[in-house]
């Protein structure tokens, strides 16, 4: 809950991919997310092939490996769902060290892993090289309705102030020597959501004043970098990540000599 | 419960983002008839409210903590449509901004966290306040109710997307039964969280409770001090 949350994914920095306008980087983030969700699990080599490349992006990048490592925490969840698949799937069993596991678990647990292993770098890196509010800029010139980037927009505008409202019931509670320790506390916690929503609500609605008496009429005046679409150049150095994926894909499937 | 990408097989994750998407587009206009030409700054701060809120954890048992979804909260506080648009938006940018959810399993997000359970929660929680008599304790109790099953329902919506498109083949009576009784746990907390927050305001601001336009709360129980919770 600490200040500057939203930025956080955010390294600032002034290398080649933090200059590649945003729209071009988050085409080829979902290009590359789905040519490596379309690979078959078996092709193991392609999914190594994908490694390098993403980690010769971050190279680039300047983005620390460690950087990436300790975001990958959020995986953490799924992939004890995928340790209990070998377990429970149907299908020939194999013997692991003992155990006797199914060989079809074992590969959708593998194919869960490598997949959204490498998913979540490919945002990452789209994340440590982009400004939250350009990749909504991003989303705007690829056609999403300006309702809905407005509101993502607020929301990350505001998001700050109201994780410090949050903080502050905290610091207030704490104070009052309250300390959560099991679940009947709950009640005391979600009653600080309670207020937590009359101020986010109150906040909205003086929001909207200060908006009007700016002159708002529905639409926002546009950033700097709204419906930039991005020269040839920056396409293609932009696309060359998943076309290296999508090489990397085709060379599985030919017939290995 | 934010699924990676290669959770769920191409053709079913497209489907759900259709979905998501539809339920999306029905919702935009109906949110913007509901709050007029304050749907923007308004919805913005409920998403704002929605992350923040889900960042709130309580510990559960044996060092394992809860935190909230917020789909039937959302729908409770600002109505089905306004709620839907915040907790898809919110999913969205945790993908985009956050790296939280794989980027092509966003449909299947946005399908079971945010459209099903508002979906599932607020007819299910209209329903029972129409039906119990109107007091501030039933309120509390539709809203523990309603949030309560709208988790279960997500995690069921997930295991049928998964018995339908998931990468991998399991017993599905197995399968379901693990997430069902996980989820209901999970959905207690949710429940409790929730019902906990919409009678917090209703106890100060009745007027801002969406799901429960209609109801004269005011005269159905005094406010009592403790209950306010704003004091922090």
């Amino acid at each position: 809950m600490s200040a500057g949350f939203a930025d956080r994914l955010y390294l600032p920095g002034g290398g080649p991919v933090h200059t590649l306008p945003p729209v071009c980087k988050l085409v080829a983030v979902l290009a590359f997310t789905v040519v490596v969700v379309a690979t078959p699990r078996e092709h193991l080599a392609a999914f190594g092939g994908y490694l390098v490349l993403l980690l010769a992006v971050a190279a680039v990048a300047r983005v620390p490996p460690g950087f990436l490592a300790r975001r990958l925490l959020i995986e953490v969840p799924f992939l004890a769902f995928a340790l209990a698949l070998p377990f429970f799937a149907h299908g020939e069993r194999v013997d692991v060290l003992g155990l006797s596991l199914s060989a079809e678990g074992l590969w959708g647990a593998w194919n869960i892993v490598a997949k959204g292993t490498l998913g979540v770098l490919a945002s990452l890196l789209l994340a440590a090289t982009t400004r939250p509010h350009l990749i909504l800029g991003a989303l705007r010139s690829l056609g999403m309705p300006g309702i809905l980037v407005q509101i993502a927009g607020l929301m990350l505008r505001y998001f700050e102030v109201i994780a410090a409202e949050l903080d502050r019931m905290r610091i207030a509670r704490e104070s009052r020597g309250f300390q959560a320790r099991h679940l009947g506390h709950a009640r005391v916690v979600a009653q600080s959501a309670g207020a937590l929503f009359i101020r986010a609500y109150e906040r909205g609605e003086r929001v909207h004043l200060a908006m009007l008496s700016r002159g708002y009429t529905g639409a926002m005046p546009p950033l700097g970098t709204d419906g930039e679409r991005g020269g040839a150049v920056p396409w293609l150095i932009a696309l060359s990540l998943p076309a290296a994926a999508l090489a990397v894909a085709v060379a599985g499937w030919l017939p290995v000599r | 419960m934010h699924a990676p990408d290669g959770f769920i097989v191409g053709p079913i994750a497209l489907a759900a983002g259709a979905v998501a998407v539809g339920g999306v587009a029905v919702a935009v206009p109906r949110a913007r008839r509901q709050l007029d030409e304050r749907a923007a700054p308004m919805a913005g701060l409920v998403a704002a409210f929605v992350f923040a809120a889900q960042m709130l954890n309580f510990p559960v048992a044996g060092g394992t903590s809860g935190h909230l979804l917020g789909g039937a909260l959302a729908a409770i506080l600002v109505g089905p449509y306004a709620g839907l648009l915040a907790v898809a938006i919110v999913l969205l940018v945790q993908a985009l901004v956050f790296a939280d959810g794989g980027l092509t399993a966003l449909g299947v997000n946005v399908t079971t966290m945010a459209l099903v359970t508002v979906v599932v929660a607020y007819p299910l929680f209209r329903l029972l306040v129409r039906t119990l008599p109107v007091s501030r304790a039933s309120v509390t109790a539709a809203a523990f109710v309603s949030a309560l099953v709208s988790v279960p329902a997500s995690a069921l919506a997930f295991v049928l997307l998964f018995a339908v498109g998931g990468a991998v083949d399991i017993p599905l009576g197995t399968f379901t039964a693990a997430m069902g009784g996980v989820h209901v746990l999970i959905g207690i907390g949710e429940g409790l969280i929730t019902a906990a927050a919409v009678a917090a305001v209703v106890a100060v601001r009745p007027d801002l409770v969406y799901g429960a336009r209609g109801l004269d709360l005011r005269a159905a129980a005094p406010l009592r001090g403790g209950e306010a919770a704003g004091a922090a």
